[in-house]
C-alpha cells in the first residue's frame, strides 16, 4: 500500500500538478481567443531554456529565477501574439490554429538553435527520499506539490478578485456580451498571454526540475495538456486543474501492477493514457466533466 | 563531366522525393483542402504504408515480422488498403470534432503509432528499423534504375491527379466542398455529412499510406523516425498550404517546390560551413562545424515555419488559389452562384 502511494501516487500527482499548470493556459486560450494553441508546449520548452540560462547566469536556485523567465516568456509571448495572431482576430479560427501549428516549430527550432539539443539539468546531484514512517517521497515533489499550490491560489485570486481577472472570466463566457459591456478585448488578450505563459513556465520548470531539460519536452506535454483541458470542460481553468490532476495520476497508477505481477500497462505506452482518455471524453461527454464549452 | 553526372543524380533524387511528397499532400489535399479535414497526423498514416511496404517485402526477417516476399506493386496495394482501414477506424470515431478538436486527435493518433512501432520491437525492430527493403527496378543498371523509379512516380503523381481532378468536378467533389463551406447547409441538402466526410478522410488515408509505402522503397530502410511530425506532417502541410489547399495542381506544386527549398537549403548551409571549416577559411575547427551543420538544420526548420506565416498572412489562398469546377452546361445561364472559399 505504502509503495503504491509513494512510487506510483505521489508522482502522479506532481505530474498532474504539471499538467494542471499547463492546461489552464490552454484552456483560457481557447475561452478567450477561441482557438487551440499548438504552440503552448513550446512557449513551455522556451521559458525552460530561459531558467536554464538565468541558471547558469546567476548560480540561483530555478525556482528563484524563474519569475524573471516567466516575465521574459511573457514578453515574448506578447510580441509573437501582435506579429503572428493579431492579424487573423477576424478571420476563421482555424487560420489561428494554422498559424499556432507554425510557431510550434518556429519557437522550438529556434531553442533547438540557440541552445542545441543535448539534454541538459536545472540542478545537479542525486536526491534521497525522505520517509515518515514507511511513506517515503522525493524532497523536490514536496517543493513542487507546494509551489504548484501557492500558484493555483495567485491563479484563483487573480480571476476573482482582480478587474482584469473578472474581465477574462467574462469574455470567456461570452466574448460579444463582455465586449459590450465596455470590457477592453485586446487587454484582455494580453493578460490571457501573460498568464498562459507564466504558468506554463512554470510547469516546464517543475518538469524540468522532476527530469531534465530537452527541447521535446513541451511538445511531449502538449497531449497530456489538451487532454487536461477537455476531460476539465474547454473555458474552465479549474476543470482544467482537476483535469490534469487526473490524467497526471491516470498516467503514473496505469503502470502499477494492478493484477498480477506485470505492469498493467507497458511503460512505454503510458504516454497513450491522457489520449485514451481525451478521445473517450470527446465521445462521451464532450462539455467536459465542468461544463465547459461544447462543439 | 562527373560534376554534371552528380547534379543529374540530384536532380533526379529532388524529383523523386518531391514526386512521393506530392503523394502526400494530394492526400492531405482531399481531407483538408476539399473536405476541411484537419489531418495533423499525416505522419501516421505514411508510417503505416511505410511499415507495411517493409514488412511485406523485405526478405530477411530474422529480427522482425517478415518473409512474406510480396511482389512490390501488391505491396504498395496493401499498404494502402491497410493505412486506409487505419483511417476508417480513426474517422468513425473523429470524424464528427471540430476541426481543432480532430487536429489533436489525428496528432495523438500518430503519436500513439509511433509509440507501437518503437514498443513492438518483435514486429519492426523496435528503434533499429527495417532495412533492406526491396525497391523497384532496382536490378537495373546505374543511372536507368533511379531513372526508372522516378517514373513510376510521376506516373502515380499524374494518376492520382487526373483522378482527383475527375472527383473534384464530380458530384461527390462539389458534395465534399459543400461540407467544407457549409455543413449544415449540405445536410439540410440531403447530404449524409458523416458519411462523405468519412470517405474524404479514408480516400486522403490511402494515399498517404501510398505516399509512405514509396518513401520505403526510396530510403531502403525506415525506423520509427519515419513519422517524425517535423518532416512527414508539418513539411506536408506548408506545402499544401503554399501551393494552394483545394487546387490538385498547387499541391504537387507545393510539394516540389517546399522541397526543392528544403534539400537545397541543407546543400547551402553544408556549402557555408565548408567555407568556414579547416579545408577552407580555417575559420572553424571540425567539431565546430559539426555543431553547426546540426544547429543550421533547425534555422532551416524556422524558414519553412516563417514561409507558413508569410504565406497564411500575405497569400492565405496559396500560390495557386482554388478553381472551382464550372457549373454543368444545362446550368449554364442560371443564376446559382458559384461558392468561393472563404477566407
Amino acid at each position: 500500500m505504502m509503495e503504491f502511494l509513494s512510487f506510483y501516487l505521489v508522482p502522479g500527482v506532481v505530474l498532474g500538478c504539471i499538467y494542471a499548470l499547463g492546461a489552464i493556459g490552454i484552456s483560457l486560450t481557447f475561452g478567450i481567443l477561441r482557438f487551440s494553441n499548438f504552440a503552448h508546449g513550446d512557449t513551455m520548452t522556451l521559458g525552460v531554456y530561459l531558467t536554464l540560462s538565468l541558471v547558469q547566469l546567476t548560480g540561483l536556485h530555478p525556482l528563484l529565477v524563474m519569475p524573471a523567465a516567466m516575465a521574459l516568456t511573457a514578453i515574448i509571448m506578447l510580441g509573437l501574439d501582435q506579429v503572428f495572431y493579431k492579424p487573423f482576430r477576424a478571420s476563421p479560427t482555424i487560420m489561428l490554429v494554422i498559424a499556432s501549428f507554425g510557431l510550434m516549430l518556429m519557437i522550438r527550432s529556434m531553442v533547438q538553435f540557440l541552445w542545441g539539443v543535448q539534454l541538459q539539468a536545472l540542478r545537479t546531484g542525486i536526491e534521497r527520499m525522505s520517509f515518515y514512517g514507511s511513506f517515503g517521497i522525493l524532497p523536490r515533489h514536496i517543493l513542487i506539490i507546494g509551489a504548484t499550490a501557492a500558484l493555483m491560489v495567485a491563479v484563483h485570486l487573480v480571476l476573482t478578485r482582480t478587474k482584469i481577472g473578472k474581465a477574462m472570466r467574462a469574455t470567456s463566457d461570452n466574448a460579444e456580451l463582455a465586449a459590450l459591456t465596455g470590457i477592453d478585448t485586446e487587454m484582455v488578450i494580453r493578460a490571457t498571454w501573460v498568464m498562459g505563459a507564466a504558468l506554463a513556465v512554470a510547469a516546464g520548470v517543475f518538469l524540468a526540475l522532476d527530469t531534465h531539460v530537452e527541447t521535446m519536452m513541451g511538445f511531449k506535454l502538449l497531449l497530456p495538456m489538451f487532454a487536461a483541458a477537455i476531460l476539465g470542460g474547454i473555458g474552465k481553468p479549474y476543470g482544467a486543474v482537476a483535469g490534469g490532476l487526473v490524467i497526471g495520476i491516470a498516467e503514473e497508477i496505469s503502470a502499477y501492477p494492478w493484477i498480477g505481477a506485470e505492469p498493467l500497462l507497458p511503460p512505454g505506452y503510458k504516454a497513450g493514457v491522457a489520449f485514451g482518455i481525451m478521445v473517450a471524453m470527446l465521445i462521451w461527454r464532450p462539455q467536459g466533466l465542468f461544463r465547459g464549452r461544447q462543439f | 563531366m562527373e560534376q554534371y553526372y552528380g547534379l543529374f543524380i540530384y536532380g533526379l533524387s529532388l524529383l523523386t522525393m518531391g514526386g512521393i511528397y506530392a503523394v502526400l499532400t494530394l492526400g492531405l489535399n482531399v481531407q483538408w483542402g476539399f473536405t476541411g479535414l484537419f489531418n495533423a497526423g499525416v505522419a501516421g498514416f505514411l508510417a503505416v504504408g511505410a511499415y507495411v511496404q517493409a514488412i511485406l517485402t523485405t526478405p530477411i526477417c530474422t529480427a522482425h515480422l517478415g518473409c512474406y516476399d510480396w511482389p512490390i506493386p501488391l505491396a504498395m496495394l496493401a499498404a494502402m488498403v491497410l493505412s486506409a482501414a487505419v483511417g476508417w477506424a480513426i474517422a468513425k470515431i473523429c470524424i464528427r470534432l471540430r476541426a481543432d478538436y480532430l487536429a489533436i486527435a489525428t496528432i495523438g493518433i500518430a503519436e500513439i503509432l509511433r509509440l507501437v512501432f518503437k514498443n513492438e520491437i518483435w514486429a519492426t525492430n523496435g528503434p533499429r528499423g527495417v532495412s533492406q527493403i526491396p525497391k523497384a527496378f532496382e536490378g537495373l543498371p546505374a543511372p536507368w534504375n533511379t531513372i526508372a523509379f522516378l517514373g513510376m512516380v510521376l506516373g502515380l503523381v499524374a494518376a492520382i491527379y487526373v483522378a482527383l481532378e475527375l472527383a473534384r468536378r464530380a458530384p461527390w467533389g462539389r458534395v465534399m466542398t459543400a461540407i467544407r463551406e457549409d455543413e449544415s447547409a449540405a445536410a439540410a441538402a440531403g447530404k449524409n455529412v458523416e458519411a462523405f466526410r468519412l470517405e474524404s478522410f479514408v480516400v486522403g488515408s490511402a494515399l498517404m499510406g501510398l505516399g509512405g509505402a514509396l518513401l520505403a522503397q526510396y530510403l531502403k530502410q525506415i525506423d520509427p523516425q519515419v513519422s517524425d511530425p517535423l518532416t512527414a506532417t508539418f513539411l506536408v502541410w506548408v506545402m499544401l498550404v503554399a501551393g494552394g489547399s483545394a487546387n490538385n495542381r498547387g499541391a504537387v506544386l507545393g510539394a516540389v517546390l517546399l522541397w526543392a527549398v528544403w534539400s537545397g537549403s541543407e546543400i547551402l548551409s553544408q556549402h557555408f560551413l565548408g567555407l568556414l571549416s579547416p579545408n577552407g577559411l580555417g575559420l572553424l575547427s571540425i567539431k565546430e562545424a559539426g555543431d553547426w551543420s546540426i544547429r543550421f538544420a533547425y534555422l532551416r526548420v524556422f524558414l519553412i515555419g516563417l514561409i507558413l506565416q508569410f504565406i497564411l498572412q500575405k497569400r492565405p489562398q496559396g500560390i495557386l488559389p482554388e478553381v472551382r469546377p464550372k457549373p454543368h452546361p444545362r446550368l449554364r445561364g442560371s443564376t446559382a452562384p458559384v461558392a468561393s472559399k472563404g477566407e
